[in-house]
């Protein structure tokens, strides 16, 4: 599957507290978490009009802190494309893969700029930067969340496998 | 094997397990709270779900906005309610008997050396403390706990963490792993497990332990582990569970080694707006930072000797008159035990607060938010833009004697020099 977008350009080490600030997880619905989506990261971005099918482009260590799957969800229902950062905090990597969010770990994410139009091929992990015809590799998948990733997330591998065994 | 191969190849019945490899295993335990649970229920019964798994492996613990803060909060934790009486789930605790989480589970025994716990918080690494692998997940880790039983894990590479020396006076577990984060980063152990190993563990106490584990996510950690010995075992037995040791040999190889000399730390202050950003106290002191607000508490010092240590700061002591201190006991038990220990009448005559256990301010919640320009001194774990509350105000990260100290000088205080 390829995916493209516009891109949006974030920092380090943004945390889920600015990803979705706790103020707004007295709920856990999808719609209402995306408004408030990178709300401390970009005041309003998750209420953007031209967020939708757009890629978010950030440096290392994307989604640190706490543990609230609520941010990817958030990202994910604003209608996010595609996550691309350096490096992913290690509990944002595990919820992404399980909610079937696409993120992509590229060590060249910082030559991408705000604006620039971004071609990722999620089979192949070749990463295209439309704007600046560049090209890039993405770190592929080790194979176990290959599997997760194909089946659509863990609840579908859970389910699937759960029907093989009955 | 490192501690956390060993915990992990006897939770997969191997003999043998290598960094990388990637497991499904039986999970001992799995928690979720007023924020997570709701999402985990709702894939749990969007998947099909009708039965739990197991539901003596389940806790829920509604900490974050309890007492409840407002309606959509008030509805979160019925939700929670009304799934544990459905599914038979006896470990669901209610204001009155509750704690914040990682306060509670140990306490009452319900996370014990060797076990493998996964929980919706990421501060679930706490329990290493206790020599049980313990890592925060997502609510779809749960929801799938709920479905299967298990869950999946990659097996971390380790970083050893040799602690030596004595503590100085007034100086914390809390400094301890602060000093450690600043080293690392805060993505220095992004996927690894970190293992605490030396001669100082012997005077680390169990509470202490807690503090030390409860931030290794803080350094991006998937676990804090520390080895089962005498300390371990006497804080198991009062609970009446029997545990086996639990360390490692000799030659193990670590990806990482760092070494930590007590004797030469100071208190630590983290400054906004990363755990990483540390000073010593005494550098911290000298700028001499304004204080609107003192936080005591939290899942990493809401413990009884947090609250004695910052007791024994505030006797005889008042807080200063622009400052709010607010002290949060961990749990019902340790507000008993602070009651008893004559604790909470030093709190309130030095004109603290003594709130009902709760996340609370942590992260903003309440009981505490901060309003845009405020500083805020804090024992808790984070100090993220807007975390504590508005997105301009700023937290301080701290030991309770630090905190206690500054609430009274009103200025970041060195409680060595009050």
């Amino acid at each position: 599957m390829k995916i493209r977008g516009k891109v949006f350009v974030f920092g380090n080490n943004v945390n889920t507290d600015e990803i979705i600030p706790a103020r707004y997880l007295n709920t856990a619905d999808p719609t209402e978490l995306a408004r408030y989506c990178m709300e401390d990261a970009r005041p309003g971005f998750g209420r953007g009009t031209d967020i939708k099918g757009s890629i978010i482009v950030a440096g290392e260590n994307f989604g640190c802190g706490s543990s609230r799957e609520h941010a990817p969800v958030a990202i994910k229902a604003a209608g996010i494309s595609c996550v691309m950062a350096k490096s992913f905090a290690r509990i944002f990597f595990r919820n992404a893969i399980n909610i079937g969010l696409p993120i992509v770990e590229l060590t060249e994410a910082d030559t991408f700029e705000e604006g620039d139009i971004a071609e990722v091929d999620l089979e192949t992990g070749k990463v295209r930067n439309i704007t600046k015809s560049t090209e890039y590799n993405a770190k592929p998948y080790p194979a176990f969340l290959r599997k997760i990733v194909e089946a659509g997330g863990w609840l579908e591998y859970c389910v699937k496998s759960l029907q093989s065994l009955s | 094997m490192t501690l956390a191969q060993k915990i992990l190849a006897r939770k997969a019945g191997k003999s043998r397990v290598e960094p990388g490899e990637f497991l499904l295993l039986d999970v001992d335990v799995a928690l979720a709270n007023d924020i997570t649970a709701p999402l985990a229920i709702q894939k749990f019964k969007e998947y099909g779900g009708e039965k739990v798994h197991d539901p003596d492996r389940i806790v829920l613990v509604p900490d974050h906005f309890v007492p409840n803060k407002d309606i959509e909060s008030a509805m979160q934790v019925k939700l929670l309610r009304e799934f544990a009486e459905e599914q038979g789930i006896k470990h669901f605790y209610e204001v009155g008997r509750m704690g914040i989480e990682h306060v509670l589970l140990p306490e009452e025994g319900l996370v014990k050396s060797g076990d493998l716990v996964v929980g919706a918080d990421s501060h679930t690494c706490t329990y290493g403390a206790l020599g049980a692998f313990a890592t925060g997940v997502g609510s779809t880790d749960i929801a799938g706990v709920y479905l299967t039983g298990r869950v999946w894990l990659r097996v971390p590479e380790s970083i050893k963490v040799q602690l030596v020396g004595s503590f100085k006076d007034f100086v914390t577990a809390k400094d301890v792993i602060l000093k450690l984060i600043s080293i690392l980063g805060v993505d220095g152990a992004n996927y690894r497990a970190l293992e605490f190993f030396g001669p100082a563990l012997r005077e680390i106490s169990m509470d202490g332990r807690f503090t030390i584990s409860n931030m290794a996510i803080e350094a991006g950690g998937k676990a804090g582990l520390f080895p089962v010995d005498e300390v371990t075992m006497a804080y198991e037995k009062e609970r009446n569970i029997e545990v086996e040791t639990l360390s490692v040999d000799e030659d193990t190889v670590y990806w990482k080694e760092v070494h930590l000399d007590l004797s030469q730390l100071e208190p630590q202050v983290a400054y906004p707006f990363l755990p990483s950003n540390t000073k010593d106290v005494t550098e911290a002191e000298r700028e001499g930072i304004k204080v609107d607000q003192v936080v005591i508490g939290s899942c990493t010092n809401g413990r009884i000797e947090d609250l004695r240590l910052a007791a024994q700061v505030l006797k005889g002591r008042k807080v200063a008159p622009h400052v709010r201190c607010i002290v949060i006991p961990g749990s019902q038990n340790v507000v008993k035990r602070a009651l008893k220990e004559g604790l909470v009448d030093i709190f309130l005559e030095s004109e603290c607060v003594f709130s009902t256990p709760t996340c609370g301010p942590c992260l903003g919640g309440h009981m505490g938010v901060l309003a845009e320009g405020e500083v805020a001194v804090s024992t808790t774990n984070r100090n993220f833009v807007g975390r504590m509350g508005h997105p301009k105000s700023k937290v301080f990260l701290a030991s309770p004697a630090v905190a206690a100290a500054s609430a009274v000088r009103g200025y970041i205080a060195d409680p060595r020099r009050l």
